[in-house]
C-alpha cells in the first residue's frame, strides 16, 4: 500500500505543466504504483477564495475513490469554519492552508485559530514549505516560503494541533523537530518529497535521528515527477516495516484514521 | 550500460569531514541505480583553501591529482574530467595536457569566468587538440552576478559554442536550479551543445521540454549531488522514450562525445 499525501489536480499558473487532469494523475499513480493520493485543487491556492475550488475537488474525489480531497481553507475569510465543517463532512483526511500564498501571517491569529479548529475536528493541517525551487520561480511569483519558526509556533499553539508539512528539506525538519518538545514533535509529520537521498544521505539521516514514524510518502506531483519519492526509498537501507509505515501507515495515523 | 556524466567525489582536503562516507555512498547508490561509469570532477578543495568556483592553481592540481587517483583506483567505474581555472591560462593549458596524459577524458570549467569570456577560447583550443568535451557549470537563466561564482548561463555557453564548432560542450545540470526554460530557448540550434540532465530538479514537464528542444540525441544522463532525483529522471525517461532513444540518453550519446576508448564497452 502506498499513499501519496502531496498531490495536486489542476493547472499551475506559473508554468506549463503536463498531466494535471485527474485522469493523468491517476495514470501517473498507476505508472509508479501509488494506490491512493491526497489531492488539492492547485489553481485554488492562487485564488482570492481558495475554497472556491473545493466543490470540484469533492466531486472529482467522489467519482474517483483512490483520490482523497485535501481542501483549502482560508482562515482570513469569514466563512472558514463552515469550509472546515464541509471538509470534515466530505471525509477529507486533512485540510490545507498555505498562509504565504494567502498573504496571511504564517503563525498569526488566523492560522492559530484554524490549526486549533482543525485539530479539534480530528484533522491535521497540511502546509507546503514551497511548491518550486526558489531559483527557478517565475519573476512574478514572489510568495515567501513557509518559515520554520511558524511551524514551531503552530504546533505549540494548541495541544490538539496536528501538522503535515510538505516540501521541507533536512535543515527545516531538524530545526522544527529539535526545536519542539517531544510531545509537540510527535504531532508533526513530514513528507519526503524534498529531502535529498544519496550521496548527501539527508533522508537516511533524518530517519535515523528524527525517526521513521514522523515521515510520510509524498511526491508533489504533477509539479514534480512522482518517481523521485520512490527512488529515495529504493536507495535506502530500511526495514520493511519502516518503509510500510512511511508509505501508508503514518499517513493513516496523521489523518486520524480517515483514509 | 549507464554513464553518469556529472559526478563528484570529495577529496580529504575539503570542508567535508564525511568525505569517505560520502564517496562510499555515491558508489553504493551507483551500484543500486546501475551506473556503469561515474565521470567525476574535483573542483580544487571545494572551498577549503580556495573558493569552489575559483580554485587556485595549487588546489586545481590537488583536485586533479585526486581525480586521477580515483580513476586509477576504480578503473572500471570511474573516469574523470580535469578541472581548470581559465584565469591562469598557462596553468590551465598545462593541466589539460597533464590530465589527458594521465587518462582523464574531459575538461571541467567551474564558473571562474563567464562562459563566453575570451579567456575560455584557449581552453577550448586545447580541448579540441585532445578531442575532449568540456563540461561547463551553468546556472540556468542567471542574468546577473551573485557572490561565489561568475554568472554563466546557457546563452553564454552557446555563444562560446558558436565560436568553437569543433568542440563538444556539456551544458551542466539543466535540472540544477534556475530557469531551465531560459536555456531551452537558446540551445536548440547549437548542435555541439549537449544538455546534462543532472540536478535536484524533477519538474513535471521538464524532460518533455528538453526532448522537444534538442531531441534525445543531445541529452546526457547525470546525477550531480542528488542521485535520487537522477534516478527518478532515468525511470521517467524509460517510460517516455523508445528503447533506442533511452539508450542514447543513458550512455550512447556520452560514448560518442568522449574520446574513443573512454568506457569499458568502447
Amino acid at each position: 500500500m502506498r499513499v501519496d499525501v502531496n498531490a495536486f489536480l489542476g493547472s499551475y499558473p506559473f508554468a506549463k505543466v503536463p498531466g494535471t487532469a485527474p485522469a493523468d494523475v491517476l495514470a501517473a499513480m498507476n505508472r509508479v504504483k501509488i494506490d491512493e493520493a491526497w489531492v488539492t485543487h492547485l489553481p485554488g491556492l492562487f485564488w482570492r477564495d481558495p475554497a472556491a475550488g473545493n466543490a470540484w475537488l469533492y466531486e472529482t474525489c467522489r467519482a474517483t475513490p483512490r483520490l482523497h480531497p485535501v481542501p483549502a481553507v482560508h482562515p482570513g475569510l469569514a466563512n472558514w469554519s463552515e469550509v472546515l465543517r464541509e471538509a470534515v463532512a466530505h471525509g477529507a483526511p486533512a485540510i490545507r492552508c498555505d498562509p504565504c500564498h494567502f498573504a496571511l501571517a504564517p503563525s498569526g491569529p488566523e492560522m492559530i485559530a484554524l490549526a486549533a479548529a482543525a485539530g479539534s475536528a480530528g484533522r491535521p493541517l497540511l502546509l507546503a514549505v514551497r511548491l518550486e525551487d526558489s531559483r527557478q520561480r517565475h519573476p512574478n511569483d514572489v510568495t515567501p516560503e513557509l518559515p520554520a519558526h511558524a511551524v514551531r509556533a503552530l504546533i505549540r499553539s494548541h495541544p490538539a494541533v496536528r501538522l503535515v508539512v510538505t516540501h521541507a528539506d533536512r535543515g527545516f525538519i531538524e530545526e522544527v523537530h529539535f526545536g519542539s518538545a517531544p510531545e509537540e514533535a510527535r504531532r508533526i509529520w513530514w513528507d519526503i518529497s524534498w529531502i535529498w537521498g544519496p550521496p548527501e544521505e539527508h533522508l537516511a539521516t533524518v530517519l535515523r535521528t528524527v525517526g521513521p514514524e514522523r515521515f510520510v510518502f509524498g511526491t508533489g506531483q504533477p509539479l514534480r515527477l512522482p518517481e523521485a519519492a520512490i527512488a529515495k526509498l529504493d536507495l535506502l537501507d530500511i526495514a520493511p516495516e519502516h518503509r510500510a509505515a512511511i508509505e501508508s501507515r503514518n499517513a493513516r495515523a496523521a489523518s486520524g484514521g480517515t483514509t | 550500460m549507464l554513464i553518469d556524466v556529472h559526478a563528484h567525489f570529495f577529496p580529504e582536503r575539503s570542508p567535508r569531514s564525511d568525505w569517505r562516507s560520502y564517496n562510499a555512498s555515491r558508489l553504493e547508490a551507483g551500484r543500486r541505480i546501475g551506473i556503469t561509469v561515474h565521470v567525476t570532477s574535483t573542483l580544487g578543495t571545494f572551498g577549503l583553501t580556495s573558493p569552489t568556483y575559483f580554485p587556485s592553481p595549487v588546489d586545481v592540481v590537488y583536485g586533479n591529482d585526486f581525480t586521477i587517483a580515483l580513476q586509477r583506483e576504480h578503473p572500471a567505474r570511474i573516469r574523470g574530467y580535469m578541472c581548470v581555472n581559465p584565469n591562469y591560462q598557462d596553468h590551465a593549458r598545462s593541466e589539460i595536457d597533464r590530465g589527458r596524459a594521465a587518462g582523464l577524458i574531459g575538461v571541467k570549467l567551474a564558473a571562474s569566468r563567464r562562459a563566453d569570456d575570451p579567456l575560455i577560447d584557449a581552453i577550448c583550443a586545447r580541448a579540441q587538440h585532445h578531442g575532449l568535451p568540456i563540461l561547463q557549470h551553468i546556472w540556468q537563466g542567471r542574468r546577473r552576478d551573485w557572490p561565489g561564482q561568475e554568472a554563466s548561463d546557457g546563452a553564454e555557453l552557446c555563444r562560446l559554442a558558436a565560436r568553437h564548432p569543433q568542440v563538444t560542450f556539456i551544458l551542466a545540470h539543466v535540472a540544477g536550479g534556475g530557469d531551465w526554460r531560459h536555456t531551452l530557448a537558446v540551445a536548440p540550434p547549437h548542435r555541439n551543445v549537449y544538455l546534462d540532465l543532472s540536478g535536484s530538479g524533477v519538474d513535471g514537464g521538464m524532460l518533455e521540454a528538453c526532448l522537444e528542444a534538442v531531441g534525445a540525441e543531445r541529452l546526457l544522463w547525470g546525477s550531480d549531488i542528488t542521485m535520487d532525483t537522477g534516478w527518478a529522471k532515468l525511470r521517467y525517461l524509460k517510460h517516455l522514450l523508445s528503447p533506442a532513444d533511452f539508450e542514447c540518453v543513458a550512455w550512447k550519446n556520452a560514448a560518442r562525445i568522449f574520446p574513443p576508448g573512454s568506457f569499458p564497452s568502447d
